[in-house]
């Protein structure tokens, strides 16, 4: 044993790219196992996710045909099964949502140790040591798993994605899955967050996290967005909250967005933000927090109130 | 299970999670204690929340807490109480004591035990806690139960027609996934899926008065060995950073006029 089984990812017929990452992620993994790289495509249209995952160092490309769009408990069943067949080393799922809705549940089933959200894989060939985030990602862990099998999740763009053309051999797999067992149903999928503005087309964005603690004090914000002519956009909380409506909501599960400018007022700059605005030219920070993870991404910060620094700053565009 | 035809009986998981000031030292594998803070996980903030609405709207007649913590965490486990739930159970043992990370297995086992017990139709756990960031303790805790369930839900209707919760699960990317989840089922709640209230000085009066029923892992037939977990946090440290952002510094008049130039340079405003 000491081969990896990795699981591809894909949504309304396209591969998400953490698709292409968890082979980069399992091939190194492999190479320190001195195993095989096995890439799991369940559901949807297999064989064409086949092929285009089909790139360099992936092993053998297992399909299960099975249903078009995800599902909890044929994930769970299709990769118990194969894992009993194959019997891999580590099981590697994305930390997508998806993945978070059966990762847990294929190492309960397995009866295996889960890491998630990793960072950083090492291993020997028996034990594995992950690194991942703690505390909304002020600090970083690494964290050993008890020696043998494993499941892992991996953080998205974290890994590089995988390139060229590979010659992996395609496998049909044919789970036996129970159907009386699959408990949910998907009915639909709807798209949130439209509406008048489109903050992804933004050159100037001045955006706003829970520093800014009441909705009253988001004027402040407006006043500064109005006098830089920049479109306001913001962090989960304030959407959350309802301060804001979605469509102004920059992340992994908002909109991701590449202005010239991206000023991050009161933001900590959580993973799942920064997944959203990362590829912004110029990101600039107001944080009282030297601290915080936004600054890893910042290319200028003040690191001091924003009751302060925001009128001032506003006061020089008037 | 109790029959859906009569009132759902809901356990809600709430953690107190450790929060760190913006200045600290690491102490080993952890962070030293006098930086560190305590709050309620904002994820199961909504999970109460929608548990004591479902309540409210006649679906829920019993809203149970459950929290593996020490006793230092009650002043937390009590503001669920505060908020509309009936009672609370909090889960201790000694061997608990000093465990640095309590994984998604070791939660399981004790969870279970709870759930077992209480039996409830429907089971509302955070998508993740703030401190550990697993976001695998509610799916892994359905699977082995036996029970159904959904992660990342953002909305739930109250009507559970033929046993069955309809959800929307949010996906990446601002798209929701429209689904139907057979009870009962463990639902990991989302922030934003409600408002989550502010405890009344009423409801903070009637909550000291509330059960708050203390457990070991030996009255709920749980083996010790459980705590020990198959994760070892072996190392921590403040991430590497490839950051080389300038800082602006001095008074705020300062900044903002070394930030506006920077801007005006961008070409941003006129
Ligand atoms: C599945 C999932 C999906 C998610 N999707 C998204 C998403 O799409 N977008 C998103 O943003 N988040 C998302 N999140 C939430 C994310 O994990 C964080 O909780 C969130 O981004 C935090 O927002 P914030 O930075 O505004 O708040 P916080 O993390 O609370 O940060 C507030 C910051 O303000 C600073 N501050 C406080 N007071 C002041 C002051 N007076 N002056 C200056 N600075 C101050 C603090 O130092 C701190 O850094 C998601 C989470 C999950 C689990
Ligand atoms: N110690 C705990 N006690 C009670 N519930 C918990 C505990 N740890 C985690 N949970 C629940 O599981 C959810 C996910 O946590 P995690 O998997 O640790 O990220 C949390 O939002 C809680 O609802």
């Amino acid at each position: 044993m000491s081969d990896i089984l990795a699981v591809a990812d894909h949504r309304r017929g396209e591969l998400r790219d953490v698709s292409y990452e968890i082979i980069t992620a399992g091939r190194e993994l492999a190479d320190q196992t001195g195993g095989e790289l096995h890439l799991v495509i369940i559901s949807g249209t297999v064989d064409e996710f086949a092929e285009k995952a089909n790139r360099d160092g992936v092993d053998v490309i297992h399909t299960v045909d099975h249903g078009e769009e995800f599902n909890h408990d044929v994930y769970t069943q299709a990769i118990s099964q194969l894992y009993d067949e194959c019997g891999p080393q580590f099981v590697l799922a994305p930390n997508s949502v998806n993945g978070l809705d059966y990762a847990p549940a294929v190492a309960n089933e397995l009866d295996l140790p889960i890491v998630t959200d990793t960072v950083g894989l090492e291993s020997d060939g028996e034990t594995l040591v992950a690194n991942r985030e703690m505390y909304g990602g002020k600090v970083e862990t690494t964290v050993e798993v008890d020696s043998g099998p494993a499941v892992a999740t991996i953080r998205s763009a974290e890994w590089p994605t995988a390139e060229g053309t590979g010659d992996a051999s395609i496998e049909a797999f044919d789970a036996d899955i129970d159907e009386d067992a699959v408990g949910s149903s998907v009915n639909g999928f709807e798209e949130v967050g439209g509406g008048d503005v489109d903050i992804s087309e933004a050159d100037v964005l001045v955006s706003v996290g829970r520093g800014i603690e009441e909705e009253e004090n988001l004027d402040i914000i407006r006043d500064l967005a109005d006098a830089l002519d920049a479109t306001l956009s913001s962090s989960r909380p304030i959407v959350d909250n309802g301060w804001l409506p979605k469509n102004r909501q920059v992340g992994q599960s908002g909109k991701v967005v590449t202005p010239d400018v991206y000023i991050a007022i009161g933001i900590s700059g959580a993973v799942q933000h920064v997944a959203g605005m990362k590829g912004s030219d110029t990101i600039v920070a107001i944080n009282t927090d030297e601290n915080a993870p936004i600054m890893d991404i910042a290319d200028y910060a003040i690191y001091d109130d924003l009751f302060d620094v925001v009128p001032a700053l506003t006061e020089e565009f008037q | 299970m109790a029959t859906h035809e009569t009132m759902m009986k809901i356990l809600v998981t709430v953690k107190e999670v450790a929060t760190v000031e913006d200045e600290f030292d690491i102490d080993g594998t952890a962070i030293a204690d006098q930086y560190l803070g305590a709050d309620l996980n904002e994820w199961d903030d909504y999970a109460i929340e929608e548990a004591v609405q479902l309540q409210e709207d006649g679906v829920a007649d019993e809203v149970v807490t459950v929290t593996i913590g020490p006793e230092d965490c009650e002043q937390t486990i009590r503001q669920a109480l505060a908020k509309g739930a009936d009672r609370a159970i909090r889960v201790w043992d000694d061997s608990l004591e000093g465990v640095d990370l309590l994984d998604v297995g070791a939660k399981t086992d004790i969870l279970r035990a709870v759930v077992e017990e209480e039996d409830p139709d429907l089971v509302l756990s955070g998508v993740q806690s703030g401190d550990d960031s697993f976001g695998a303790t509610g799916v892994s805790l359905a699977a082995d139960l036996g029970l159904q369930w959904g992660a990342v839900v953002n909305d739930l209707e109250h009507d559970f027609e033929d046993g069955t919760a309809s959800v929307r699960r949010e996906l990446e990317g601002g798209v929701e996934e429209l689904t139907n989840i057979e009870l009962p089922a463990v639902l990991t709640i989302q922030t934003g899926i409600n408002e989550p209230r502010y405890a009344s000085l009423r409801g903070i009066r009637q909550a000291q008065r509330k059960e708050l029923d203390v457990q070991s892992l030996a009255d709920l037939g749980v083996d010790e060995g459980v705590v020990e977990g198959d994760l070892t946090l072996t190392g921590m440290f403040e991430p590497e950073t490839e950051s080389d952002v300038t800082v602006f510094e001095g008074g705020a008049d300062n900044t903002a006029g070394q930030l506006a130039d920077l801007l005006r340079e961008k070409g941003v405003a006129p």
